[in-house]
């Protein structure tokens, strides 16, 4: 599915280097967690793979089934299928969430040459999608993601994922600032969302949220590379122990 | 405010995106109509004004208002306050009079006006038969009716619905034919809003009128369609100058919409309206305006000047106007539709999109003026520039002596996209009495790059981003469009900023 190869990054502004080197394969139907102390890169890794601005890739590649991502826009990023679930949802004052979400559904569908979906069927499709994120009506009809919750918010990432159905999707510290039972309720969204044709990359701090969101391979990533990698079993290393031993173990 | 609240309707922003897709391509309206056309001789003097009144067959009154207002304009200055350049206008280079030649003899119905002018609008998505329709926007069976006044150059092709409107008393009709037919209504109203004497483009429309709309809502008369009129400029070189006079009558109302557009030239066009509105006791009126003016090239070549008063008198009391306005054309734009609140209790509102890109520059705003007593206005204002456009909104609210315990409220915000463009505001407030209070409130922004990289992360474009993020700006404003405006006027919205970005 995912493929990156030997990834360097640096700013664009400035000569600082943030990856070092990434190699990371990533199959169908597999869900991969990247773990990692602050300043390691994992964010960077997300906004590089979806094509955000500010960041040079100075070598390697990222291929999405085999097509190279790094030369596409964002927008053609999405409709390839990838899709990133933000750690800080955007704001958007005076566009109503159903208006977006619509027009980023219809967007990707005329991106990939298919039909728009009707503004009859696209409601049927969102309310019964928004009803087991618990995200009622009266947040659809809110400007996106103004005044939203923190938990707000990342159900509103979900339920966009629900509705685009990437076949990428990358949670960019998801579980940050959620308390238990709003991160119980976004993991089961995105649990519902796991099939064999769908990967997941979670990127996060802490081993709770994969208590909730069980990965295959679980990776540790330290001054802009992985250092380590395995099963779900180092997550629960990294709870116990921190990232100290594995950092030194790598130098 | 209390009592000024803003309507909000379902639905004004679905399908953006879609009416923006259907109307790709920079200025749609660019195209000319290959008619001919009889012209007065170029320039301007007593001659060519009582030729204008002879060939509207005019009664002497009409002629020696006209023949006033030009003596006078020839004395005056153009003003020069606005921030605004352009090279000076020679005003004696252009034709103040063009008519298509097949309108020579004045047809009886729209069914026998010339098939091409009828195309004009046709292609234009203006509906001149009597079909539910607007602006391109289909609208099934049974959906409301708007009757339409089509101005093409100097003169109206036609009005559409005249019968079922007079059924209710409505008078609608050009103002050409509301003087030979309505003499006692035009001459009592005329002049009383906007004074041929008041500023130096009034004067000169006030001398050189051609056509324009006329509407007279009798007492207690709610309106039963939308009135409309659209103005298209077809003729080179050639100025067009209308007049647009509304009389709502003690409780009447009325919901009137204008159109224009203009076909590319290098050579830009002068286009000096004038609007006058009266609103007797009880009485309302919402005027709404999606200005397209041809704006001229990326380079600033070409473009409409577009030099126009608008004024709203409520009369008496409790009288209520609603002006709102979508500016996306013009090279340089100078309008300030404004209320006058002389009855006790009566209300102005004033909701305004100006967009200026590349080269446009705009000055617009609007003035409140209170002298009856509790009386309330209210100013919502977004400005969004772009290219190298600069964008000054210019209001006066000024509270009368008289005016006791009256209110205003105004919001300016102001957008930028880029960093070679401008925004000003320029607040007049006035207040002389101790009870009266007035609130304004400003913002400028900038379009955030994080808003625009999570709409594009979602799959949309960079031009699909940039719309979606300017109409949530102007939202408050498309909220008080008429719904059929509301999606002429998002697609325009994202027109006008196509190239803006990247």
């Amino acid at each position: 599915m995912l493929n990156i190869k030997n990834l360097h990054v640096k700013l664009e502004e400035e000569d600082k280097v943030i990856l070092n080197g990434v190699d990371l394969a990533i199959g169908a139907g597999e869900v991969h967690a990247i773990m990692g102390p602050n300043g390691s890169g994992k964010s960077t890794l997300s906004y590089v793979l979806s094509g955000r601005e500010g960041y040079t890739v100075t070598e390697g590649s990222a291929t999405l089934e085999g097509t190279e991502l790094l030369d596409m826009e964002p927008e053609e990023r999405a409709a390839a299928g990838l899709f990133l679930a933000f750690q800080y949802p955007v704001e958007i004052p005076g566009v109503g969430n159903m208006t977006f979400l619509r027009t980023a559904v219809n967007a990707q569908r005329k991106a990939r040459g298919e039909e728009e979906l009707s503004a009859g069927d696209f409601l049927k499709i969102v309310r019964a999608k928004a009803k087991t994120l618990q995200i009622d009506a009266d947040m659809l009809k809110r400007p996106v993601n103004v005044g939203f919750s923190g938990g707000e918010k990342k159900r509103n990432e979900i339920l966009q994922m629900a509705m685009l159905e990437p076949r990428m999707c990358i949670l960019d510290e998801t579980d940050s600032g959620l308390d238990v039972d709003a991160m119980k309720l976004v993991a089961e969204g995105v649990n519902a969302l796991r099939s064999e044709g769908r990967s997941f990359l979670v990127i996060t701090h802490y081993q709770r949220l994969l208590d909730h969101i069980q990965p295959d391979f679980v990776h540790i990533m330290a001054a802009g590379r992985i250092i380590k990698s395995g099963g779900p079993e180092l997550a629960l290393e990294v709870e116990n122990n921190g990232y100290a031993d594995l950092l030194a173990e790598a130098e | 405010m209390d009592g000024v609240e803003l309507e909000v309707r379902d639905g004004v922003d679905r399908e953006t995106i879609e009416t923006v897709q259907a109307m790709s391509g920079k200025y749609k309206h660019g195209w000319e109509t290959d008619v001919e056309m009889d012209y007065a001789p170029k320039g301007l003097s007593e001659d060519i004004v009582r030729l204008i009144s002879a060939k509207n067959e005019e009664p002497q009154w009409m002629l020696d208002w006209r023949l006033a207002a030009y003596h006078r304009w020839v004395k005056m200055e153009e003003p020069t306050w606005a921030m605004v350049s352009y090279p000076k206008i020679d005003y004696q280079d252009q034709y103040y009079y063009a008519k298509p030649k097949s309108m020579a003899v004045k047809p009886k119905s729209l069914d026998e006006v010339d098939p091409k002018l009828l195309a004009t609008y046709a292609k234009l998505g203006i509906p001149l038969k009597e079909q539910a329709l607007l602006a391109g926007v289909e609208a099934p069976e049974g959906e409301r009716k708007v009757a339409v006044d089509a101005v093409f150059d100097s003169v109206s092709l036609g009005t559409t619905f005249k019968k079922e409107l007079a059924k209710a008393g409505v008078i609608f009709c050009s103002i050409s034919e509301a003087v030979r037919e309505h003499p006692e209504l035009v001459k009592k109203y005329i002049g009383s809003v906007v004074p041929p004497t008041d500023n130096f483009f009034a004067t000169l429309n006030s001398a050189v009128f051609s056509d324009g709309s006329f509407v007279y809502i009798p007492p207690g008369v709610k309106c039963p369609m939308e009135l409309s009129t659209y103005f298209r400029i077809n003729a080179e070189n050639t100025g067009q100058f209308e007049r647009t006079l509304i009389v709502c009558d003690r409780g009447a109302y009325v919901s009137y919409l204008e159109g224009c557009t203009a076909p590319k030239r290098d050579i830009p066009q002068l286009h000096a309206a004038v609007v006058e509105i009266v609103i007797l006791e009880d009485a309302e009126v919402k005027y709404s305006t999606v200005q397209n003016w041809y704006p001229g090239d990326e380079n600033g070549v070409g473009g409409i000047y577009n030099f126009v008063t608008k004024r709203a008198d409520c009369r008496e009391a409790r009288a209520k106007v609603m002006w709102t306005q979508v500016e996306t054309g013009s090279a340089i734009t100078w309008k300030y539709p404004s209320c006058i609140l002389r009855g006790d209790d009566s209300q102005g509102e004033f909701y305004s999109i100006a967009i200026a890109n590349n080269a446009q520059q705009a000055d617009t705003g609007t003035k409140m003026i209170h002298l009856g007593k509790r009386t309330k206005s209210r100013i919502v204002s977004k400005g969004i520039s772009a290219g190298r456009a600069q964008n000054t909104y210019r209001g006066l609210v000024s509270m009368h002596p008289r005016a006791t315990d009256s209110r205003n409220y105004t919001q300016c915000d102001s957008l930028l996209i880029g960093d070679k463009c401008g925004a000003h505001t320029v607040p007049y407030i006035e207040v002389k009495n101790n009870s009266s209070r007035v609130e304004h409130e400003a913002t400028t922004s900038k379009v955030d790059e994080d808003q625009l990289f999570y709409c594009r992360s979602r799959g949309m474009d960079e031009e699909e981003a940039v719309a979606l993020v300017v109409n949530g700006f102007c939202k408050d404003v498309l909220q008080a469009l008429p719904m059929e405006f509301a999606m002429e006027a998002q697609a325009l919205v994202a027109i006008s900023l196509e190239g803006s970005v990247g």
